[in-house]
């Protein structure tokens, strides 16, 4: 596929938007109108730097596809959207050129724009349901919800027009919330524009939990992140940096002597998991986690300046198949990797990453090794990682999830030489808060249990994001954050 | 957003070693013997790096550092003044489980003697029988020292040169104290990983409980990026949140001190860069003595 120019994109988009113009649409004329793609770094290019892959739309490819837009009146987009995003409404605006309009419609409901038009899964959302998707016969060739929405949100802040949410007149209640990742972050808005005093306690020195540790800068812009947070800070949320509830100061302190009203759980994903296979502690192991935060929050990558080092790595497998995995994978490979590798038990079909980052890694050369899956790591005499070895699998019987079960082909073992290996499969909860707080309710996973308004079993303590729901998105994680301030508010009222 | 911390105090301790006293209130009244702090220079390019805690004072709302100068970040944590800032976490792992056992023995090592204070200090008062071995390469490298012969019932020194104590390592008068009938109860260990290494095969024939608190590589010190792992009974462990303290006779060593390893390399090369200065330094003083001499 050779790489288009974001000229060509908007060149296009502007002869498109003058036929639209040019004549009422039929219906007909109105499913015609092409997807518009988004315009991205070319891959050869940014396989070796950090900047962001996707530019976003122009205003008038923001315009083209939002006249793709069939405003169903029974809005099933909506219902696919975990903050229930009025997504017609903003699309609308953008239709008619009115870009703050709309900006204005999203934060009625999400405050994160900006963040989720880059991040969330649209595919399995919003664009899963979406009637055009349906009626051309693909998800691919629904609306682009996200694609807009980031737009929008860009354009806001381009602008200047980025403002903080009116708050409500003090009201003398104190509200404590755990963790500055998306959860925390949406909760503490929605209970802060009421008016009550908001502190988030977080454990690192930056805002924005997942969005600044894990996932990447080609991805996820930090200044961007920077900027969310600051609008919090604007709102008069206080933060509190490098302070870890459950060490620091017990859950139990900040609602007794501290004088909380009500706290908000939100302490993300914790420990993460391994494949639980021989040589996995060897030198050059790393889990996801580890090797994200070092690039990412600690920014190794900036060579001479950086203090954190980075493993030196050749030849890469990275094991598993979700968004941390492709995040590794691409991070691996602008770091200076010569060849790497993402491992994953299943087929592209089953991969939970989302669509684009699997083009977009694909693009870039990262290799994919499906129905394949690690049953050693090999090292050599100084206990530095020089292989794994490799088992085959092919698919079976569909499992609990709905998904085909890869089943091992027995003796398919093989070797394939590797310096570094990066595991992504998952977390597992975080057991600090629960360890220190035993009233506090949990699963056998370690996750907090909630009811329907996410209270735990302790009055007064509301919880939210991975720690309930496990490894799940940052869009579910501020749809909890959202549903834990709605309740926090209603008992403080 | 509010998160830094004032250093209060500097001292050189030795060529290498450091001793600053922190503001931090809330880690001062919750840490616990055990306990360690994650510090970092400044925000954004700085490494976190884990130290443990020394001392606390709750009334005055300070902890104590003291740390060895072996990497560029411990060199930056150096060159700060009282009055600068610099970003803490903590109180981070589990605090030592004390209690009375009997007769304890602490052996400390180097810089490891530090984190060994609020060891004995607790295990003092709660009751037991303690005998400190204080270990250093050389008597310039002995820290602690008043605070640990004024706690602790007896202070074994060991140095490897013979300028301070017996000319010995740590393990040749655990050995004797094990040998001893009734033998300790329990014995602690923190210092480099290969005395702790040897405490425990030392102890392990005597069947004494020896306990060894593990500095490994780590980032968030919270449990989020699994960098510290180690095998303790062939199981993996985390040392932030599992630990830092393990069963020495159970660690595999000789994974540990591999994977502390990792980054020796680009940690050497940063090292002798950092410590150029401080050659020269030894250089032109050898010159000066010389040319005195001549």
């Amino acid at each position: 596929m050779s790489h288009m120019d974001r000229s060509n994109y908007e060149n296009s988009a502007k002869i498109e938007l003058d036929r639209i113009r040019s004549a009422p649409l039929t219906p007909k004329a109105r499913l015609a109108i092409p997807v518009q793609d988004m315009p991205s770094q070319d891959p050869s290019i940014r396989r070796a730097n950090m900047g962001e892959v996707a530019t976003g739309y122009t205003a008038e490819q923001a315009m083209v596809e939002a006249e793709r837009c069939l405003q169903c009146k029974n809005a099933p987009c909506v219902a696919g959207c975990p903050v229930r995003v009025d997504i017609p409404g903003f699309i609308g605006k953008v239709r008619e050129g009115e870009f703050a309009a709309a900006a204005s419609v999203i934060k009625r409901t999400n405050l994160l724009p900006s963040i989720c038009g880059r991040v969330c899964p649209q595919e399995k959302q919003c664009q899963l349901p979406c009637t055009l998707g349906k009626a051309l016969g693909g998800i691919d060739k629904a609306v682009q919800i996200g694609r807009i929405e980031r737009f929008v949100a860009d354009y806001e802040r381009n602008a200047g027009l980025l403002a903080p949410p009116p708050t409500a007149g003090a009201t003398g209640k104190r509200v404590a919330v755990v963790g500055a990742g998306p959860a925390g972050l949406t909760c503490a808005v929605d209970v802060r524009r009421q008016g009550h005093d908001v502190v988030i306690f977080e454990a690192f020195h930056k805002a924005g939990g997942v969005m600044v540790y894990g996932i990447p800068e080609f991805r996820l812009p930090k200044a961007l992140v920077a900027s969310e947070a600051g609008v919090l800070e604007s709102m008069g949320v206080n933060f509190e940096m490098s302070f870890l509830v459950g060490r620091t100061r017990r859950l139990s302190s900040l609602l007794g002597e501290d004088g909380f009203d009500a706290v908000f759980v939100g302490t993300g994903a914790g420990l993460p998991k391994f494949m639980e296979i021989p040589g996995e502690n060897l030198v050059g192991v790393f889990s996801a986690n580890e090797y994200l935060t070092r690039t990412n929050l600690m920014k190794a990558y900036v060579k001479g300046k950086a203090a954190t080092p980075l493993y030196p790595s050749r030849r890469v497998a990275v094991l598993g198949g979700g968004n941390v995995a492709m995040d590794a994978a691409r991070m691996a490979l602008r770091l200076g990797a010569e060849e790497v590798r993402v491992l994953y038990r299943r087929t592209r079909e089953e991969m939970p990453a989302r669509g684009e980052e699997v083009i977009h890694a694909m693009e870039e050369g990262i290799y994919f090794d499906f129905l394949r899956s690690p049953t050693r790591v090999l090292g050599d005499q100084n206990g530095r990682v020089v292989g794994l070895e490799v088992l085959a699998y092919e698919l079976g019987e569909a499992d609990d999830s709905g998904r085909r079960r890869p089943v091992a082909i027995r003796g398919s073992e093989t070797i394939a030489p590797f310096d570094t290996v990066i595991v992504a499969v998952g977390n597992e909860s975080n057991p600090l808060i629960s360890k220190t707080t035993p009233e506090l309710k949990v699963d056998r996973w370690g996750h907090i249990l909630v009811d329907e308004k996410q209270k735990t079993s302790i009055e007064r303590v509301y919880a939210g994001g991975d720690i309930v729901l496990g490894a799940a998105t940052v869009i579910l994680a501020m749809g909890e954050g959202r549903r834990a301030a709605a309740a926090i508010n209603e008992v403080l009222q | 957003m509010h998160g830094e911390h004032t250093v209060i105090s500097k001292r050189r301790l030795s060529g290498e070693v450091y001793r600053m006293e922190i503001d931090a209130p809330l880690v001062a009244r919750e840490r616990k013997a055990g306990q360690f702090v994650i510090v970092q220079c400044d925000e954004d390019y700085s490494e976190r790096i884990p130290l443990t805690i020394a001392d606390a004072d709750p009334a005055a709302g300070t902890v104590t550092l003291i740390f060895q100068t072996v990497g560029a970040s411990t060199h930056k944590l150096a060159l700060k003044e009282p009055g600068d800032s610099i970003v803490l976490l903590g109180p981070l792992g589990n605090p030592t489980h004390i209690e009375k056992f009997g007769w304890a023995v602490c052996v400390g090592g180097g810089i490891g003697l530090a984190p060994l204070h609020p060891i004995v200090k607790a295990l003092v008062e709660a009751g037991n029988r303690v005998t400190v071995i204080s270990g250093a390469r050389t008597a310039e490298l002995l820290i602690m020292q008043e605070e640990l012969n004024a706690l602790a019932d007896e202070n074994i020194v060991v140095t490897d040169d013979g300028s301070a104590g017996r000319k010995a390592l740590v393990t040749e008068p655990l050995g004797e104290l094990c040998a001893k009938s009734p033998a300790p109860d329990i014995v602690v260990t923190i210092g480099p990983p290969i005395m702790m290494k040897f405490c425990a095969a030392t102890t392990k024939p005597f069947g004494v409980k020896t306990l060894a608190s593990l500095n490994t590589i780590m980032i968030d010190g919270t449990g989020m990026c699994g960098g510290c792992r180690v095998s303790v009974g062939g199981q993996t462990k985390f040392v932030c949140v599992d630990g830092p303290e393990f069963d020495a006779h159970e660690v595999d060593w000789a994974q540990m001190m591999t994977r502390l390893g990792a980054y020796k390399d680009l940690e050497q090369a940063d090292h002798d860069r950092c410590h150029l200065e401080m050659s020269i330094e030894a250089i032109e003083k050898k010159n000066a003595d010389e040319g005195r001499k001549s």
